[in-house]
């Protein structure tokens, strides 16, 4: 973290279904290598909040920069939706919490890793093949499976495989919305552990949106909590959780069941 | 010559529990602490009277409501009670080091990679990092059969100098214990007190709690009461 | 020529003008963007879907009284749906019609490119059932809009991939997708990858209609038209270890025919015109023994 600026810079964003609020005047700055946490529960504006970030959802008032590679901050929103693509596809990624979200079920692993490539000119059969396998190594898929259908594999395995995916192209911001739900636990200690590896070494900046309280205080640096639309609360993740201030916080993490 | 680690003036904290009928529960107030580089200090007092709390003020992981909470870092000061997140957690990984009672970590991760992680998050290589985890793991008496094991199945005491392996290896200048030798046996009670004495004739600045009176009297410069800073109910 | 009283009331070429006029706009703007679909008002012809709606409706927008006509079916002139289609506009036109390649200025076709060169005073029209090239991985018209607008071909090369893959080569050998001016990306219609390289730099003008779906594209005289591939595994045509039994040719693309029960094979050329013309020119037979290989 020894950026002087910013990766992406939200100011005021509020996003609006007709008369009702989704998310509710966030401010929000997000360093490079940092691991921003939101949480809240099922309503709570989270993943309105993420849509708006991850430029899919035009936030009805409020702007947001990003620090694009070679050009400085510019404003998603006013982005030709070429640009906006462009930067979707080579700089950013995206973990859904449903596979079928975000993998093509109905093409090998190694072309779901390729595709990235190959969306961005790459060529050379035998390159995006090695990619490929590297890539199965590093997210810890048996590399023999380079040519089985995604159909094929175990839950935990479709993920592994969306974040390869994900991450072929060397994005610097990658969103996750509940990239652990729907896992088994054992699956989800492995899953966190290869996403905390991975997001070391890369330098990568992650919005990762969950209910999980455990998730985000093995991941986030920082946390927001929403409630309403609203964020309540933000700040260090172990602070948030150990020495929550807002009442709603407070209710949210003292309703965790301890094992 | 004696530079100052910690520089604590007038902080209060206060616990206030929207959940259970807005009540208010003071812990301490007008509190202030100096820790040079070089010494130990020793939080002291009955049970509750906010060691612990004032252990976690120090690394922010608790809130203060007013005063400031100096740190030296890089040369210079950071306040803990209102630095940004990404200055506090710069601290956390290069000056200030936290060592608590119980282990939390990612479950089914091997013990090596739990004690390396400082050094890699500060972007020491993979193996480096496990080489002087081996190290520590080795002076803490862990046996090496161990280290490929997550932690989550050994006893308390294993667990605790895995730990305590994991809060030294980084070599921070400023270290916080909260009774780490509170689940060990006198043998390794006192390779802890000696990794201790080592420390801060490196001239590292700690502050810790001790219950076990004898390892206290070994590593401690001072003792810091805390009953004067007693929050009125 | 047909009886008056069979097409009284009909209008020349079976189309009222303004419908060939709303075509022939279509068709100025497809030649205008090279390998974009241009969407028109497609309409009902007396004949279903699937036999060649699309390309009937550009053959009549575009036809005139001077016009000759050769309509050809994988290649064969003498097809039920080839032999179907002259009728039809033999009937409603009137204009001549042949089998021979260098005779026609309208050549409408399904499935094949013709053997003998063309020239730019000619036309080809083919029958597209699938206009869409990334339809296979993207089911959203909106999506797949968006993606040529932008550009956005990388799926094009996933299936590529997919077939280097699992197969070991590029294995798709017919509707073999293009990009056309370096810029879209566009089905050449369901014929064989063979006649890919004749797509390329064509002196004449190549028209595709898509009736059921309703789109018109094309690709004007001496446009740069390149077969997708990768680097290390470079766009190959079909070849054959035969030559056809029947005119020797080692040019031309061929059917392979099962003559009896025993599984009998011979090879032939699908162009029967361009087979015609060489057993005419030098008649020969072929060795029997390699028919029979």
């Amino acid at each position: 973290m020894t950026s002087d600026r910013p990766l992406l810079n939200v100011q005021n964003v509020s996003h609006y279904y007709g008369d009702r609020a989704g998310c509710l005047d966030v401010s929000v700055d997000l360093w490079p290598g940092e691991i921003i946490g939101i949480v809240g529960e099922s309503g709570s504006g989270k993943t309105t909040l993420l849509n708006c970030l991850s430029a899919r959802l035009q936030p009805t008032a409020g702007r947001i920069f990003y620090d694009q590679r070679h050009r400085g901050l510019v404003d998603l929103y006013a982005l030709s939706e070429a640009e906006r693509r462009f930067l979707i596809r080579t700089d950013w990624g995206m973990v859904h919490q449903n596979p079928r979200d975000g993998l093509r079920l109905g093409v090998t692993a190694g072309a779901n890793i390729g595709e990235r490539l190959m969306a961005v000119g790459e060529r050379h059969y035998g390159q995006i093949r090695d990619k490929a396998l590297d890539w199965l190594g590093r997210v810890e898929i048996d590399t023999a499976r380079i040519d089985d259908l995604p159909q094929t594999f175990s839950g935990g395995m479709q993920q592994r495989l969306q974040i390869a995916r994900n991450l072929v192209t060397g994005p610097r911001l990658v969103f996750m919305d509940e990239p652990t739900g729907g896992l088994d636990v054992s699956v989800q200690a492995r899953l966190l552990d290869l996403l905390r590896g991975l997001v070391t070494r890369l330098h990568l900046s992650v919005v990762l949106v969950t209910h999980d309280l455990a998730v985000v205080r093995l991941l986030a640096h920082r946390l927001m909590v929403m409630q309403r639309g609203r964020v309540v609360e933000s700040g260090l993740t172990d602070q948030v959780l150990d020495d929550p201030q807002h009442r709603y916080t407070q209710l949210l993490v003292s309703s965790v069941l301890q094992a | 010559m004696m530079t100052q680690a910690i520089d604590v003036r007038g902080i209060a904290k206060n616990f206030r529990l929207h959940t259970q009928g807005d009540v208010e529960i003071g812990v301490f107030q007008e509190l202030s602490l100096s820790v040079d580089f070089g010494s130990c200090v020793a939080l002291h007092g009955p049970s509750g009277c906010g060691k612990s709390t004032l252990l976690r003020a120090l690394y922010a992981n608790y809130r203060v409501d007013r005063g400031t909470i100096g740190v030296r870092h890089d040369g210079g000061w950071v306040d803990m009670a209102r630095a940004a997140p990404r200055e506090i957690l710069a601290v956390r990984q290069r000056s200030l080091g936290y060592v608590s009672q119980f282990l939390r970590v990612i479950p089914r991760v091997a013990t090596l990679d739990i004690v390396a992680e400082p050094l890699r998050q500060r972007g020491v290589a993979d193996d480096a990092a496990r080489e002087q985890a081996a190290i520590l793991l080795r002076r803490v008496n862990i046996p090496e059969r161990l280290w490929e094991l997550a932690p989550s199945t050994f006893s308390g005491g294993e667990q605790q100098r895995v730990n305590i392996a994991r809060g030294f290896i980084a070599d921070f200048p400023i270290l916080l214990l909260d009774e780490p030798t509170a689940a060990l046996d006198a043998e390794n009670g006192a390779i802890v007190a000696e990794m201790i004495l080592e420390a801060k004739a490196q001239d590292r600045a700690i502050v810790g709690i001790f219950h076990d009176a004898a390892i206290r009297a070994k590593v401690c410069d001072h003792l810091f009461e805390l009953a004067p800073f007693k929050a009125a109910a | 020529m047909s009886e008056p009283s069979d097409t009284a009331g009909y209008n020349f070429a079976y189309l009222d003008e303004q419908t060939k006029r709303m075509i022939r706009r279509a068709i100025l703007k497809a030649v205008a963007i090279p390998g974009y679909q241009v969407p028109f008002g497609g309409r009902e012809m007396p004949m279903p879907h699937g036999w060649g709606t699309g390309g009937i409706q550009v053959t009549a927008s575009i036809i005139g009284r001077d016009d000759t006509l050769k309509v050809i079916d994988q290649g064969a002139d003498d097809t039920t749906n080839a032999v179907s289609i002259r009728s039809f506009f033999a009937k409603t036109t009137g204009v001549a019609t042949t089998a021979r390649t260098e005779e026609a200025s309208v050549i409408q076709t399904r499935h094949r490119f013709p053997e003998k060169p063309l020239r730019a005073d000619q036309i080809l029209v083919f029958q597209v059932p699938i206009p869409e090239p990334l339809r296979w991985l993207e089911p959203r018209e909106s999506e797949t809009r968006k993606m040529h607008a932008l550009g956005e071909y990388g799926i094009m090369h996933v299936r590529l991939y997919e077939d280097i893959a699992l197969l070991g080569r590029i294995a798709t050998a017919y509707d073999y997708p293009v990009r056309v001016n370096d810029r879209y990306i566009m089905r050449p219609s369901p014929i064989p990858k063979f006649d890919n390289p004749k797509l390329d730099n064509n002196p004449a003008l190549l028209l595709f209609g898509a009736g059921r779906e309703k789109r018109i594209y094309a690709v004007p005289p001496f446009t740069k038209v390149k077969s997708l591939d990768f680097d290390d595994h470079p766009f190959e045509v079909q070849t054959w270890d035969h030559a056809c039994t029947l005119c020797g040719a080692r040019d031309s693309f061929l059917d392979e025919i099962v003559t009896d029960d025993l599984g009998t094979r011979m090879y032939a050329c699908s162009d029967t015109d361009y087979c015609a013309d060489r057993r005419e020119a030098a008649p020969q037979t072929v060795d029997a023994s390699e028919a029979a290989e």
